[in-house]
């Protein structure tokens, strides 16, 4: 199902966009709903989508013998999940498992890419959302390494 | 009675919430100190061991005093320890409260044991209350069941490292900061936790428009004693036990850099 435009218009994510490059990834994209459990991907599988998150909340999770899967983050509403498929060999790093009833918009990334080569001007501005994201996400990580809520006795 | 002798207060109950924390309800043994407002302390004495400064964490109205503790050292250990009968001398009330005045939408973010000075907050009428809460482990967070039956305020959970038994969210409180909704012109943030998860958050939520007249933090340093004469607890111009614990996010961003305690 194609995602209708306005759901794509009302997110945050995409405010630097115009609205013709928003219709544009609207047009390489569909609404999908996942029920709590559902497996959206697994470690080592062909990374061709990514999402963002509309309600609902996605597990990132890895396997650590003995411990089995571990979750290392969340994707709660208004997030992007996914980034494997930016660079080779697009296989997807971590796995991730919707935890809640979620809504996602999931787009082909195949199809954004072939879109960004053809706009450059899109293609910035989609890099900048990433690099944007990406940091976000980098510094929570650095932070979580502090460890601010050990028990200092 | 003065600010400097201690008050007798009974332990009435005793509420393990984490493997480290304790919440104890105080009931006055004769006399009572004057009504606290959320965000003051008071500096509550093991007897024979020490005094440290504590939160309220509740505000029954019934004259009981509730403090949720931590075991970090001697004394908070020893007041970890006390089961129900035991007298502690009780200082107080300290220090300056969260500004509710003129709130209308309230965001409250914590951080571990930083939860218990905005516990009494929670209840407060504004027109949307969101708390965003982090801890180590689901085992860390404090005062589960209470905050799962909370029907007017949106609670957003999350920890550092998630388990099986875990569906709420796994990362830092900076990650649903954001992103969640929330309308910058009329959000009034209450901060408390670490100074650096503070300063973090600030920084997420002046990013997102939040002005920071409207970010209040909670500032901790070593108080003893309550009324700004002994001067351990200076942060740069403040003394935290009179002019603190909280501060107004502009007074407060300067000394958050401060490099040494």
């Amino acid at each position: 199902m194609t995602t209708p435009m306005t759901d794509l218009d009302a997110l945050p994510l995409l405010t630097r966009l115009s609205h013709t490059q928003r219709a544009a990834i609207a047009g390489v994209s569909r609404i999908e709903t996942y029920e709590a459990g559902t497996r959206l991907f697994d470690e080592g599988g062909l990374a061709d989508q990514c999402w963002v998150v509309l309600t609902g909340c996605v597990v990132i999770d890895t396997v650590v013998p003995p411990r089995g899967k571990v979750a290392l983050q969340s994707i709660g509403p208004g997030e992007l999940l996914g980034w494997s498929w930016l660079v080779p060999p697009y296989r997807w790093h971590f796995g991730a498992t919707a935890v809640t009833s979620t809504r996602a918009a999931v787009v082909d990334t195949g199809a954004l890419r072939v879109l960004a080569d053809e706009d450059p001007a899109l293609g910035y501005q989609l890099s900048l959302i990433l690099i944007d994201a990406l940091l976000n996400r980098l510094q929570a990580t650095r932070i979580r390494l502090l460890d601010l809520y050990r028990n200092p006795a | 009675m003065t600010t400097w002798t201690p008050t007798p207060y009974q332990v009435v109950t005793r509420t393990v919430e984490t493997h480290d924390s304790v919440t104890l309800v105080l009931r006055p043994v004769a006399e009572s100190l004057p009504a606290f407002s959320p965000g003051q302390f008071a500096m509550l004495y093991a007897h024979g061991i020490g005094e440290v400064p504590i939160s309220i964490s509740g505000i029954p109205g019934d004259g009981t005093l509730v403090h949720t503790i931590r075991a970090v050292g001697a004394v908070s250990r020893a007041l970890h320890d006390a089961g129900p009968g035991t007298v502690i001398g009780v200082r107080g009330p300290f220090g300056t409260a969260w500004q509710l005045d003129g709130a209308e939408d309230l965001l409250v973010v914590a951080g571990g044991i930083g939860l218990a000075p905005l516990r009494p907050v929670l209840g407060h009428p504004a027109k949307r209350t969101v708390l965003v809460a982090g801890a180590r482990t689901r085992q860390d967070l404090l005062y589960q069941d209470e905050l799962a039956g909370l029907s007017d305020v949106d609670v957003v959970l999350t920890v550092d490292h998630g388990d099986h038994d875990w569906h709420g969210r796994v990362g830092f409180v900076t990650e649903p900061l954001a992103s969640i909704p929330l309308d910058p012109d009329r959000t009034t943030a209450l901060l408390c936790g670490p100074e650096p998860m503070m300063r973090f958050c600030a920084r997420t939520l002046l990013g997102r428009g939040v002005r920071a007249e409207r970010i209040q933090v909670s500032l901790e340093r070593n108080m003893q004693c309550g009324i700004g004469l002994c001067g351990h607890c200076q942060l740069g111009p403040l003394l935290l036990c009179r002019d603190g614990p909280v501060t107004g996010y502009p007074t407060a961003e300067p000394l958050l850099l401060a490099k040494e305690l």
